[in-house]
C-alpha cells in the first residue's frame, strides 16, 4: 500500500499560522471589514431572493388588484436589495458592485435566510411566507433605524414604512384565507406549516451578529423575539388558526448552506450576465 | 383601438329617439364629455363597452410577454424597471375595467368574454418574447404604437374613458423610453447583443405596424367612431405617423428596419413602406397567433386557480358582516 | 365561475389638495382590502394622500335628467359670484 508523503516542516508551520476558522466562516482578509460585508449581504440577499420569488407570480394572480399588491412588495424588496448589496460591494472594496454580487455569486456565497427561498406554492403558502418574513423584517428595520452604519440606518428608516404595509397586507390575507372557506383554511394551514420550519433561523445568531451588535451596527433579534411570536399569534388567532408545531430548527442560509431551491432560483436569475460575461445591460 | 372593427356587428335599426340622438350628437360635436348617467345611443354604449374592455384585456394579457423576463432581467435596475412597467400595465387594465364598468358591464362578464374568445385583445401579444432584446423592442415599438393611439383618446367623448387615458398617458412616458434605452444599449454592445437587438427588431417591426389595424378601406366603422370621438385619426394616418417617427429612431442606434421597400418620399414628407402581410394579420386576429393559445391558457388558468381565493375572501366578508350585525 | 368581488369607488385627496376626487374603482371583498387595492392602483406615485373607498352600491348620485331642477336655479342667482360686483381699483384684500 503506497505511503503518504511525509509532512514537511513548512507545511506544519503554515498550518499553525492559519486562523482557527472553518471553510465557511468569514475569512479575515487584510483590510476588509468582513463581518460588515457579511451582514449587508444577509440583509440584501433576504430582500433579493424574496423579491425574485414574488416576481414569479407576475400575470398569474387571482385578480388584477392582487397583481398590483404583489408587484408593489416585489419592487420595494428589489429596491432594498439594490441599496444593501451596493453598500456591501463598497465596503468590500474589491470593485464588485450590487449587480456583480447579485448575478455572479454561487449558492455558497449567498447569505439569505432559508425562509425567503421557499417555493411560492399556492397563494396561501406565498402569503404565509410573506407574513412570517415581513413581521420579522419590520421589527428588524425598526431596530436598524438606529444603526451606526449610515446606509443601513437610512434604508431601514425608509423601508420600515414599506414593510409595515407588506406585513399588513400579508396578515390581511392570512386572516381571510384562514377564516374563509374550508378549502382556504386547509391551504393556509399547509402554507404556515411549510414555512414555520424556517422561522427559528430568523432568531439564530452567530459571530457576525455578535460583532455587529457590539459595534452598534446590527440589531439584536433576540430583543424582539417575544414581540414577534406574540404578534404572529395574534394574527393567527384572528385567522382561527394555531401556530404549527415546532420542530428541530433548520439552519444554514446565513453561512451559505441553503435549501435545494436556491440553485434553481440563481440559474434563472443569473443566466444572462453569466452567459454574456463581457456584456453590460 | 382597432379591435372593435374586427367584430362583425349586425347593423341594428336604431331605436333611439331622434331628439335625444340629435342632442347627444351635438354635445359630442361640441367636444363635451358624456358621463355615465347621461343618455347615450345603444350603439355608442355597446361600442364603448367593447372598445374599453378590449383595451383593458390588452393591458392584462400584455403583462405576460414581459412578465416572462422579469426573473431573468440582467441587472437589478432592469429588473426593477420591468417590474414597475408590468405593474403599471396591471394598473392600466384596472383603470379601463373600471371605466367600462360605468357603462353597465361587470368585471365577471368582461373576463368571461375574454376567456371564451368573444372579446378580443391586441394581437401583438400573441407573439413570443424570445430574448432579452424583445423587452427593448416591445417597449420601443409596441408601447410606442400604443401611445400613438392613446394620446388622442385623452379627449375621447366618454368621460371615464378619457380620464383613464389621461392617467395612462402620464404613466406611459417611461415605458417607451426604457424600451428604447435597452435597444440603444444592446445595439452599442457586444456582437452577440447587437445581433439580439437586430433580431428583435426584425421580429417585432411588422406586428407593430399591424397594431394600427386594417387599412382604412377595410375599416367600415371608422367614420362613425370618429364622429363620436371614440377615434381621432384613421388607422392609416396613425400607421404613417408611427413609421415616420420610428425609422429615424432605429437609424440613430444603428439598427435596420426590416423593410426593403422603405423609402423617404420627399413629396409627401414621409416614408413609403412595404406592403403588410394582411393574411398574417387576419390569421392572428382569428386566434392563430404563435402563442395565442398559451396566452389564453395562462389567463384562464390564473382566473380558475384563483377561484378558491376569491371565494374565501367573500366568505370572510360575509362572516364579518354577520359578526358586525350581531 | 365565482362571482365578482363588490365594486368600490375610490376617492383620493393628494397632499396639499383641498378635496377628495373620484379617480376610479376597484373590486375587493371588503373595506380593508379595498383601501389597499386602491392605494396600490391609484396612489403608487403619490405620497401623503388621503384615500376613501365607498361601496358603489352605497353611492347615490344626482340624475342628469333632474339637472334642471337641481342646478339651474343657481344659474340665475348670479349675485353669488364675485364677478357680479364692481369693486373699485385700489381696494385690496377683497
Amino acid at each position: 500500500m503506497p505511503s503518504l508523503p511525509p509532512i514537511r516542516p513548512e507545511d506544519e508551520s503554515r498550518a499553525r499560522r492559519q486562523p482557527p476558522v472553518g471553510a465557511f466562516d468569514p475569512r479575515p482578509v487584510d483590510g476588509i471589514d468582513v463581518p460588515l460585508v457579511e451582514y449587508l449581504l444577509r440583509l440584501g440577499d433576504d430582500s433579493l431572493v424574496l423579491g425574485q420569488r414574488l416576481s414569479e407570480w407576475t400575470g398569474v394572480l387571482p385578480t388584477v388588484e392582487v397583481e398590483l399588491s404583489i408587484a408593489n412588495i416585489a419592487l420595494d424588496l428589489i429596491g432594498q436589495a439594490t441599496l444593501f448589496l451596493g453598500r456591501a460591494g463598497e465596503v468590500e472594496g474589491r470593485g464588485r458592485d450590487g449587480d456583480r454580487l447579485a448575478f455572479h455569486r454561487d449558492v455558497l456565497d449567498f447569505r439569505n435566510c432559508l425562509l425567503v427561498e421557499q417555493p411560492n406554492g399556492d397563494f396561501a403558502r406565498t402569503m404565509a411566507r410573506q407574513f412570517l418574513f415581513s413581521t420579522w423584517q419590520k421589527m428588524l428595520f425598526e431596530h436598524l433605524m438606529s444603526s451606526s452604519d449610515e446606509l443601513i440606518a437610512a434604508v431601514a428608516a425608509k423601508a420600515v414604512k414599506e414593510v409595515a404595509y407588506h406585513q399588513e397586507l400579508a396578515a390581511d390575507w392570512v386572516i381571510r384565507l384562514g377564516d374563509g372557506t374550508e378549502e382556504s383554511r386547509a391551504r393556509m394551514k399547509d402554507g404556515l406549516a411549510w414555512n414555520w420550519r424556517f422561522v427559528p433561523e430568523l432568531f439564530a445568531q452567530d459571530e457576525v451578529d455578535f460583532e455587529m451588535i457590539e459595534r452598534g451596527i446590527g440589531a439584536n433579534v433576540l430583543a424582539f423575539r417575544d414581540d414577534y411570536f406574540r404578534g404572529v399569534q395574534e394574527v393567527l388567532t384572528e385567522a382561527t388558526l394555531e401556530a404549527p408545531a415546532d420542530q428541530r430548527p433548520i439552519l444554514g442560509g446565513r453561512t451559505g448552506h441553503h435549501s435545494e431551491h436556491l440553485g434553481h432560483i440563481l440559474s434563472t436569475m443569473q443566466f444572462l450576465p453569466r452567459a454574456y460575461p463581457e456584456a453590460t445591460w | 383601438m382597432y379591435t372593435t372593427e374586427l367584430q362583425k356587428t349586425k347593423p341594428v335599426a336604431s331605436t333611439d329617439p331622434a331628439d335625444k340622438l340629435a342632442a347627444f350628437e351635438a354635445r359630442v360635436a361640441a367636444d363635451e364629455f358624456i358621463e355615465p348617467k347621461d343618455w347615450m345611443p345603444e350603439a355608442y354604449r355597446r361600442t364603448l363597452v367593447r372598445q374599453i374592455s378590449q383595451h383593458a384585456h390588452s393591458e392584462i394579457v400584455g403583462m405576460l410577454p414581459e412578465g416572462n423576463w422579469i426573473t431573468r432581467a440582467p441587472s437589478l435596475r432592469r429588473k426593477a424597471i420591468l417590474l414597475a412597467k408590468v405593474q403599471d400595465e396591471a394598473g392600466h387594465g384596472l383603470y379601463l375595467y373600471s371605466a367600462a364598468e360605468t357603462l353597465g358591464t361587470s368585471r365577471e362578464e368582461m373576463i368571461e368574454a375574454l376567456h371564451s374568445g368573444k372579446a378580443k385583445y391586441s394581437t401583438i401579444f400573441n407573439y413570443p418574447t424570445l430574448t432579452w432584446a424583445d423587452m427593448g423592442a416591445i417597449g420601443w415599438l409596441v408601447d410606442g404604437a400604443a401611445i400613438m393611439n392613446q394620446v388622442p383618446l385623452q379627449r375621447t367623448s366618454y368621460g371615464p374613458y378619457a380620464r383613464a387615458m389621461v392617467r395612462v398617458c402620464k404613466e406611459e412616458s417611461f415605458h417607451q423610453r426604457q424600451g428604447y434605452e435597452i435597444m440603444m444599449h444592446l445595439a452599442a454592445g457586444t456582437d452577440a447583443q447587437k445581433r439580439m437587438a437586430q433580431d428583435a427588431l426584425n421580429r417585432w417591426w411588422w406586428p407593430s405596424l399591424m397594431m394600427f389595424g386594417p387599412p382604412d378601406e377595410n375599416s367600415p366603422n371608422t367614420a362613425q367612431s370618429m364622429r363620436w370621438r371614440i377615434k381621432r385619426e384613421t388607422n392609416d394616418e396613425l400607421r404613417q405617423k408611427f413609421v415616420d417617427i420610428t425609422v429615424p429612431q432605429a437609424e440613430a442606434i444603428g439598427l435596420t428596419v426590416p423593410d426593403p421597400d422603405l423609402k423617404w418620399n420627399e413629396e409627401k414628407g414621409g416614408y413609403d413602406f412595404g406592403e403588410i402581410d394582411w393574411s398574417e394579420f387576419y390569421a392572428v386576429v382569428k386566434g392563430e397567433g404563435p402563442v395565442a393559445k398559451e396566452r389564453m391558457r395562462a389567463r384562464v388558468k390564473a382566473w380558475e386557480d384563483g377561484a378558491w381565493i376569491r371565494e374565501a375572501a367573500d366568505a370572510y366578508a360575509a362572516k364579518q358582516a354577520e359578526r358586525n350585525a350581531a | 365561475m365565482s362571482k365578482d368581488w363588490p365594486l368600490w369607488e375610490v376617492f383620493v385627496r393628494s397632499k396639499g389638495g383641498m378635496a377628495h376626487r373620484h379617480v376610479g374603482s376597484v373590486h375587493a371583498p371588503d373595506g380593508e382590502i379595498a383601501v389597499k387595492h386602491a392605494r396600490d392602483t391609484y396612489t403608487r406615485r403619490m405620497e401623503g394622500v388621503s384615500l376613501w373607498v365607498v361601496r358603489s352600491s352605497d353611492i347615490h348620485a344626482s340624475d342628469p335628467a333632474d339637472d334642471a331642477q337641481n342646478f339651474d336655479p343657481a344659474q340665475d342667482k348670479i349675485y353669488r359670484h364675485p364677478t357680479f360686483y364692481d369693486i373699485p381699483e385700489g381696494i385690496t384684500h377683497i
